[in-house]
């Protein structure tokens, strides 16, 4: 504990300094801009600012990037409450809940718990990241291949079996994405594999070009040409206050998703957005009046906010402590990291510390300026969506072009955009989840070769995976998932999540 | 014909189509594999999944029942985006951004000339400068100096 402190300390005298505070500032408020833009998430926001971050030391860029990543989940709860339209992935479930909430003249409070969960959950969280990745990262020390293999598996069966619809349909856009990860020079022997004789497909597909197209492009194909957008109902700043009962109904779901956002965020493959799905699941289970809920209950709002921001907490601990990236955003700051000669992996918390523990402190420090943002000044943002729709999806989409070009400086990335964005409207237009395609990309590089390094080990024999108890205990809990999801099948009756998902449809419409 | 088996059945084509593209890469062995064998593995599955998908739709909506009425912004926005694609290293980044948005508000949305042209200068040149000369990214200029 001692040397915990002693090294928040050191965190705090980094993060504390002008230059890092500045960038942690400007961070959150692009950050929470892009939340609050819909059509335009946080991993297109952090590929426009990642060549800007090139000239920057490690720390600042990283805080700068991050501050993005969980200042958007702040600003997507914005057009959630106001507009029912998700500012971004995570907030969708927000939604449901946060609009009735505004239809019944309580947007202020909606708006006010939602900011009040993301900080409490934000800053237990950091706790959580602080507490937990150096000893894991001392942990995964005795991770080799085949432990490395069966947890990005484990990753993969845990968000398919999460999705909300179809686990065999969200495996099969798993196996797609893995699939696109093949493409690219073999690491082992050299081969251009699917490259067809472009040298710019040498490194394989990109991730930013894949998720923008595949999550912004998509979603900008889905709704060009709504009418102009509706009214926007804008709180003013005394009617933020919540009342006592919505304070003390939030208390518990703001704990709950804080707890439950944080450990899914952990498990690499578990996006955030499935935080808020899960917690917005357990919250009406457990509510002594779940008929509430899609009618403006303050829960359905209190939970999912607190779990999406406290997994982006979680995410960081994989990618700090183990260098496995848990999404695409923290596979994108894995790669500005190394832009900037840092390692990511076990060794990363103690051979930089200033770095970590920088990082460590900013997340507090953005927290705090993300709370201030996201009250008083929530009606500088919602101005922003008073554009007319036909003008703000095309600049939308000129941001994303730029994102895209600006990564590597080439125009092939977005025709890659280009045939993720067609290929996603089509995935959702036919009922398939994307998240996993985007996941099997990032991990594909690193599960073949996990997988051929193992069996190198092992002269050829698969028992190594079982062998090995950490990696059997992953496989094992990974194969109890998949055997869970067959079981309504056989059963032939609607398991847990198809409910809570034929439910959540039907309150939307 | 519902949505799961059309979607399903390309899954299926799909795969077979990585597997025979595999067949020019050495597969290796069981014990031993090469680079044709994790792609050929998951194609495999892929393949597997795909028929499963076909069998077991029973609850899946009918291929009529997908409404497509913003098809027509959609094919826009994508010739759109490849007209950018091929004109952004050429014109340069400002006048494909003006060219593109020019299309997109004037002809698609039907906007006036004026704010038309108005939101695609500040947008092509605006972003330009925020981009390229405030936060120093590269971006392509054109042969006529922007």
């Amino acid at each position: 504990m001692t040397e915990t402190l002693h090294n928040l300390y050191l965190g705090f005298s980094v993060a504390l300094a002008p230059s890092v505070l500045l960038y942690a500032f400007v961070g959150c408020v692009v950050g929470t801009l892009v939340g609050v833009l819909p059509g335009i998430g946080p991993l297109a926001g952090i590929s426009l600012l990642l060549p800007a971050s090139f000239g920057l030391d490690a720390t600042s860029a990283i805080v700068l990037l991050a501050g993005i990543y969980y200042g958007a989940m702040y600003g997507g709860s914005t057009t959630s409450i106001l507009m029912r339209i998700p500012g971004e992935a995570a907030s969708v479930m927000t939604c449901i809940d946060g609009y009735e909430m505004t239809r019944k003249g309580r947007a202020g409070p909606a708006l006010a718990i939602a900011a009040i969960g993301s900080y409490v959950a934000g800053t237990a969280s950091i706790v959580g990241l602080m507490l937990l990745a150096p000893p894991l990262a001392s942990f995964a020390l005795r991770f080799g291949p085949p432990e490395y293999f069966a947890l990005l598996m484990l990753g993969l069966l845990v968000l398919a079996y999460m999705s909300g619809g179809s686990m065999l349909k969200s495996l099969a856009m798993a196996v797609l994405g893995l699939l696109l990860g093949m493409i690219g020079i073999d690491p082992m022997t050299g081969f251009f594999r699917f490259s067809y004789g472009l040298i710019e497909l040498g490194d394989g597909i990109g991730v930013v070009p894949v998720a923008v197209g595949l999550f912004g492009l998509s979603e900008i194909l889905l709704t060009a040409g709504q009418p102009t957008a509706t009214e926007i109902k804008k709180p003013r700043l005394k009617d933020l206050l919540p009342s006592r009962e919505e304070w003390r109904d939030s208390i518990w779901p703001i704990g709950r998703g804080t707890v439950l956002g944080f450990f899914i965020g952990i498990i690499p493959g578990s996006a955030h957005i499935i935080s808020s799905f899960v917690s917005y699941a357990v919250e009406k289970r457990l509510s002594k009046h779940p008929e509430r809920f899609g009618h403006g209950a303050i829960e359905g709002v209190a939970g999912p906010e607190s779990a999406n921001t406290s997994a982006t907490s979680g995410a960081f601990v994989p990618m700090l402590a183990l260098g496995v990236p848990s999404g695409p955003i923290p596979a994108v700051m894995i790669a500005a990291m190394m832009v900037h000669g840092i390692s990511p992996g076990p060794l990363l918390i103690s051979q930089q510390p200033e770095l970590f523990w920088g990082f460590i402190a900013s997340m507090y420090v953005g927290n705090l300026v993300l709370l201030i943002l996201n009250l008083p000044l929530v009606g500088i943002f919602v101005n922003v969506l008073r554009v007319p729709y036909p003008l703000l999806y095309p600049a939308i989409l000129v941001f994303c072009v730029l994102g895209v070009y600006a990564v590597n400086g080439s125009a092939v990335d977005i025709g890659i955009m280009t045939a993720t964005g067609a290929l996603g409207y089509l995935l959702r237009k036919f009922d398939f989840e994307t998240a996993p395609v985007v996941l099997g990309l990032i991990l594909a590089p690193m599960m073949e070769m996990s997988f051929r390094q193992s069996l190198a080990m092992s002269s050829g024999s698969y028992a190594i995976f079982v062998n090995r108890p950490i990696a059997l205990v992953m496989l094992t809990v990974g194969l109890a998932l998949l055997l869970l999801s067959i079981v309504p099948f056989l059963m032939k009756r609607v398991d847990w999540r198809q409910r809570l998902g034929l439910e959540a449809e039907q309150e939307k419409g | 014909m519902t949505t799961d088996r059309v979607s399903a059945s390309v899954l299926v084509i799909f795969a077979l189509l990585v597997i025979w593209e595999s067949r020019q890469l050495p597969l290796g062995t069981f014990h031993r594999p090469g680079p044709a064998y994790v792609p050929i593995l998951l194609a495999a599955l892929l393949l597997i999944f795909g028929v499963f998908l076909i069998l077991t739709t029973g609850r899946a909506p009918l291929l009529s029942s997908i409404r497509w009425s913003e098809w027509r912004h959609a094919l826009a926005i994508l010739l759109t985006c490849i007209f950018a694609v091929f004109a952004i290293e050429r014109l340069g980044y400002r006048l494909t951004v003006l060219l593109a948005l020019v299309f997109l508000v004037k002809a698609v949305e039907k906007r006036g000339w004026v704010s038309s042209l108005a939101f695609a200068f500040g947008m092509a040149f605006g972003s330009f400068y925020l981009f390229y000369t405030v936060l120093r990214v590269p971006l392509p200029q054109g042969p006529f100096g922007f």
